[in-house]
């Protein structure tokens, strides 16, 4: 296939969700690192977690993506480095989480003292500001449990890292 | 010892200290006091399973033999594992969990910040990546020592106890050979004598903070790196490569 450009190919992975949280798009998310489509397509891809058990699914989602495209040389490479980062979640990709019902992580990443950990700025379903946390872990790595101490509804927390 | 050899031996280590922790954590899945470490403790051995994946598949291509990620985690008997000898000790109670987990913790954290920097690129950036996982790992290993070291008179009597059991385990973090002087000369990796200083500071604070006092240093058992393991391993590993022995090629 001929004639591909670089926004094309990005807007196509705007269109492919985070296997865990599928309200982001991969492109929300801030894992797609560069593209590039110069002898066939390559896309780096930074994995939020070493562990992450989705990034393998997402490099499956990527390739069928582009595939459906029309796009047959496809390399998928990991971006390690610099280290992903929630900060790279998008203005748009917070807005979505918001309204999905999980608070986005709250501040720009810095190095956390020893025994603090980062809190949401809101609850995502009635904005105030008083939250209890219920647990530091939750259903996936990266979302703490949270209560609205006003509405009492329970909500998750993306957490900074 | 050349420098490619030296550098395919020290990322062997740091994967098999990482698959190993992992490995005991994994064995603690179903058994934590609580699901908020429920949760905690099957994260965190995801990270450091994801970390060994990351440090193995590096060490293949440097040993440039076609061997992968699953030959060194299931084909290798445990006389060729060189992880710390502190991440094989068995999980005991809770507190022994925590206590062990923050002392490897305080100096992993310090080696992957000193890799991060190091001149081996790849080696840095799994490093970089590490490094984020594990300072998280060491807060909540921190704040439990402190719950349970300045809790009650029991909890305070049995992570001291802990204190004792793993201490002995931890001079070996700075015991470095030939591996790790190339590791720091050739590619500017950490210098152990001067993480040492800086490791006793970060536990001697949150010991105190946990109202535990820093344990005399005696009886030091070392030999990791020179694959003396300590009787545990054998177990740990038999367990861990049963299914892929038993159905060799196997894949999910």
């Amino acid at each position: 296939m001929v004639g591909v450009t670089e926004q094309q190919v990005r807007r196509w992975l705007a269109a492919v969700p985070d296997p865990e949280i599928p309200v982001l798009s991969i492109t929300d998310l801030g894992i797609v690192r560069d593209v590039s489509v110069s002898g066939g397509v390559t896309v780096g891809l930074a994995p939020t977690y070493s562990g992450c058990p989705a990034t393998e699914a997402i490099e499956a989602s990527v390739i069928r993506a582009l595939r459906e495209k029309g796009v047959d040389d496809i390399r998928i490479e990991r971006r390690l480095s610099p280290p992903w980062t929630t900060d790279w979640i998008t203005e748009e990709g917070r807005a979505r989480l918001r309204e999905y019902g999980i608070a986005p992580p709250s501040q720009a990443t810095g190095k956390h003292g020893l025994l603090h950990a980062d809190r949401p700025a809101a609850c995502p379903r009635c904005g105030a500001t008083a939250t209890t946390r219920v647990s530091e872990f939750g259903s996936t790595p990266c979302k703490a449990a949270y209560r609205c101490d006003d509405c009492l509804e329970p909500f998750e927390y993306f957490k900074c890292l | 010892m050349n420098t490619t050899d030296a550098l395919l031996a020290y990322v062997l280590r740091l994967g098999d200290t990482a698959l190993v922790t992992g490995q005991r954590m994994i064995e603690r899945v179903t058994g934590e006091p609580e699901l908020e470490e429920e949760l905690a403790n099957a994260n965190f051995a995801l990270d450091y399973v994801g970390q060994a994946r990351l440090f193995y598949a590096y060490a293949g291509e440097l040993e440039g033999e076609g061997r992968g990620e699953d030959d060194f985690a299931y084909l290798r008997d445990s006389q060729a594992f060189r992880n710390l000898l502190i991440a094989e000790q068995p999980n005991g109670h809770f507190g022994d969990c925590i206590v062990r987990q923050f002392l490897f913790e305080s100096f992993y954290v310090l080696q992957l910040e000193a890799l991060a920097a190091c001149g081996d690129r790849r080696l840095a950036d799994i490093a970089a990546r590490g490094v984020k996982e594990i300072r998280y790992h060491l807060r909540h290993a921190t704040q439990w020592l402190v719950r349970l070291g300045d809790g009650t008179e029991e909890s305070h009597r049995r992570v001291a106890g802990s204190l004792e059991r793993y201490w002995r385990y931890t001079a070996e973090f700075f015991d470095g050979d030939d591996v790790d002087d190339v590791m720091r000369d050739a590619f500017g990796g950490p210098d152990l004598a001067s993480l040492e200083p800086r490791w006793r500071e970060t536990v001697a604070g949150g010991l105190r903070e946990a109202m535990l006092s820093v344990p005399e240093d005696e009886a030091a058992q070392t030999g990791s790196r020179r694959g003396l393991h300590t009787e545990h391993l054998g177990y740990l590993v038999a367990e861990m490569q049963h299914l892929h022995r038993a159905h060799p090629g196997a894949r999910w």
